[in-house]
């Protein structure tokens, strides 16, 4: 026992950095929508980097952790609270034991991640513990979380452990209590229920997961096969998020956009963040639990960089793309990376050090 | 190095992924390129290779530019992308050279009509065929595996006779259980899931297409040959007591 559901929230699923190497037979890789934050999350844990994470959207649950625990939210603002005081986001927290997180509705964002050191416990299906609700696999049953269920984690290293031991040690030292704002209480004044350290990470990362209207994506296969209005209004329009959207893909409503003369394609893979085009003209994004295989024309693809934009745009909201070229899609992710593993230094110092 | 056949096109799909295609229209040759360098990323990989998507006349290589860049980019002016390229376009200068493996042949059991195959009668009707010799034809083709999509485990086939083709219902039905045989126009198939689906159900199989805790999962790969073979209902059911 270390999670008991009491609300579940709109979606809320266990998901890591989902199914690679099966995709040739048909398996849907799903994974998290937002895999910064996922993998920001674990970092402030002490977690490796894509360990199983909550995934929440819009609506968060009502959550009891029933021990210790260190943990950490990212993402989209879902308003986190600890009997009605805000818990921080992007730090580690340390949570007294039958501590209840509510999350009270969307402030800023769409979705939420929370890791737990050590990583949540789940079914793994083909190497990954990520949930797909229409095969119904991996993660808790296969399905989003319901009342009473009860979730489990995996135990957590030495660097977590201590770091741990280390916030709840300076939660109950009485001089700290006087010192340091980020202390809260529960109803019983005298007793805390949560601690930060008063540190947290920086915009460079955070920027990463920030909304943003503006998408950026390098043009698709089949870009030239569109009529040059089309071509222009993918840039110069906006374009809605529609409410048939989800963790399969976005459906976007804005400039039809149609192809100079009609194209027969044979089905191929596609990949997160292909924008292909039906007949009818609006484009849709795929998205984490896409099919591996499409037959309509590709009219662009979201930069590798840029998808944790969209994970963190809701449904009505308006979207503008940009197009850059490929190269500046590679440096951009390298340069992402490079900056995912100087936070990944810092946090293990800042850890160690405590 | 040898020149690689012009056809041959190399496109990325994103930043993280090659499209090697070989054909823009079905055909044998470019059938058999897919499944030559698929059976070359078998045993050539690479670090930062990921995995790679084989269909009809393409193969989707995906990777992690990042390795790649720290792994193998010696040049600053190199990109990850035209690493890899310069990487596959290697590979298919030898891919004619290699000698191809046999394909695989995976023999079906089916349990032709009644309540397995309600709509063997209108295929029948439809091509004015008795439901035996529809049986017969349907038994008597090998059929090539062009990818797996759609549904973890789909068969994408060809080679089915048109002397049983028979356009999709007008209105799809909303449960077909695994294992059920279809024909859809010019395409047979078999749903390896509980699933939706618009095609003359004409049979099922007790054997499973796709088992997630089985290793493949899926009973069939792009670039096997499969056959199906007629079964009766006391045989279906030894299969299914077999399997448990």
């Amino acid at each position: 026992m270390s999670i008991q559901v009491l609300k579940p929230g709109l979606l809320t699923t266990i998901q890591d950095q989902g199914r690679a190497g099966y995709q040739r037979f048909g398996v849907v890789t799903s994974g998290t929508m937002d895999v910064v934050a996922m993998r920001v999350a674990n970092l402030l844990v002490g977690n490796d980097e894509y360990a199983p994470v909550l995934e929440m959207t819009l609506v968060g649950p009502k959550l009891r952790f029933q021990k210790d625990t260190l943990l950490a939210i990212t993402g989209g603002d879902l308003t986190a609270k600890v009997y009605g005081r805000s818990l921080p986001l992007n730090r580690p927290v340390y949570l007294k034991a039958d501590t209840v997180v509510e999350w009270f509705g969307c402030r800023d964002g769409c979705r939420a991640y929370v890791a737990v050191a050590g990583g949540f416990a789940g079914t793994e299906v083909l190497g990954s513990k990520s949930t797909y609700l229409r095969g119904s696999w991996g993660g808790h049953h296969g399905r989003n979380l319901k009342a009473g269920d009860q979730i489990t984690y995996q135990n957590s290293g030495r660097l977590s452990n201590q770091f741990k031991d280390s916030l709840s040690r300076r939660m109950n030292d009485t001089n700290t209590i006087h010192r340091n704002i980020e202390l809260h209480t529960d109803h019983n004044a005298n007793s805390p229920a949560w601690f930060a350290p008063d540190w947290r990470v920086g915009s460079v990362i955070t920027n990463l997961y920030s909304r943003r209207s503006r998408v950026r994506i390098i043009s698709g296969t089949h870009f030239t096969d569109f009529t040059i209005e089309s071509q222009r209004n993918l840039v110069n329009q906006s374009f809605r998020i529609t409410p048939q959207s989800d963790r399969m893909g976005y459906r976007l409503k804005g400039a039809q956009l149609t192809l100079s003369e009609p194209l027969e394609l044979l089905s191929e893979a596609v990949v997160h963040g292909t924008i292909q085009v039906p007949p009818e003209g609006n484009p849709i994004i795929l998205l984490s639990d896409r099919q591996t295989t499409g037959g309509y024309p590709r009219i662009g693809q979201v930069i590798t960089v840029d998808l944790p934009l969209l994970a963190q745009a809701k449904p009505g909201e308006e979207i503008m793309f940009k197009l850059v070229d490929h190269r500046e899609a590679e440096r951009l992710l390298i340069k992402r990376e490079d900056a995912l593993l100087e936070l990944q230094q810092g946090i293990r110092m800042a850890m160690a050090q405590l | 190095m040898k020149s690689v056949k012009s056809e041959v096109k190399l496109f990325p799909l994103g930043d993280s992924a090659l499209l090697v295609q070989f054909s823009q229209e079905m055909d044998e040759w470019a059938h058999s390129q897919v499944q030559a360098l698929a059976s070359h990323l078998e045993n050539r990989s690479f670090t930062g290779f990921i995995e790679y998507v084989p269909a009809f006349t393409s193969l989707t290589l995906f990777y992690d530019p990042y390795l790649v860049y720290k792994e193998h980019v010696r040049e600053p002016n190199i990109s990850p992308y035209e690493w890899v390229t310069t990487y596959v376009q290697n590979l298919l200068s030898n891919l004619e050279a290699e000698k191809r493996e046999e394909p695989r042949m995976i023999e079906i059991p089916v349990c032709y009509g009644g309540e397995f195959g309600p709509d063997l009668g209108e295929v029948a009707t439809h091509n004015g065929l008795t439901e035996e010799e529809v049986i017969q034809i349907h038994t008597s083709s090998t059929y090539n595996v062009y990818m797996i999509g759609f549904v973890p485990g789909f068969p994408y086939m060809g080679g089915m006779s048109q002397r049983i083709a028979t356009p999709r219902r007008s209105s799809p039905r909303l449960a077909i259980p695994a294992g059920t045989v279809g024909i859809g126009g010019l395409q047979t198939g078999i749903y390896p899931l509980d699933s939706p689906g618009g095609w003359r159900l004409i049979g099922r199989t007790p054997v499973s297409l796709f088992l997630p805790d089985r290793f493949p999962p899926s009973l069939l790969a792009a670039g096997d040959q499969v056959r199906f073979r007629a079964i009766s209902m006391e045989e279906y059911v030894a299969y299914q007591e077999e399997k448990r």
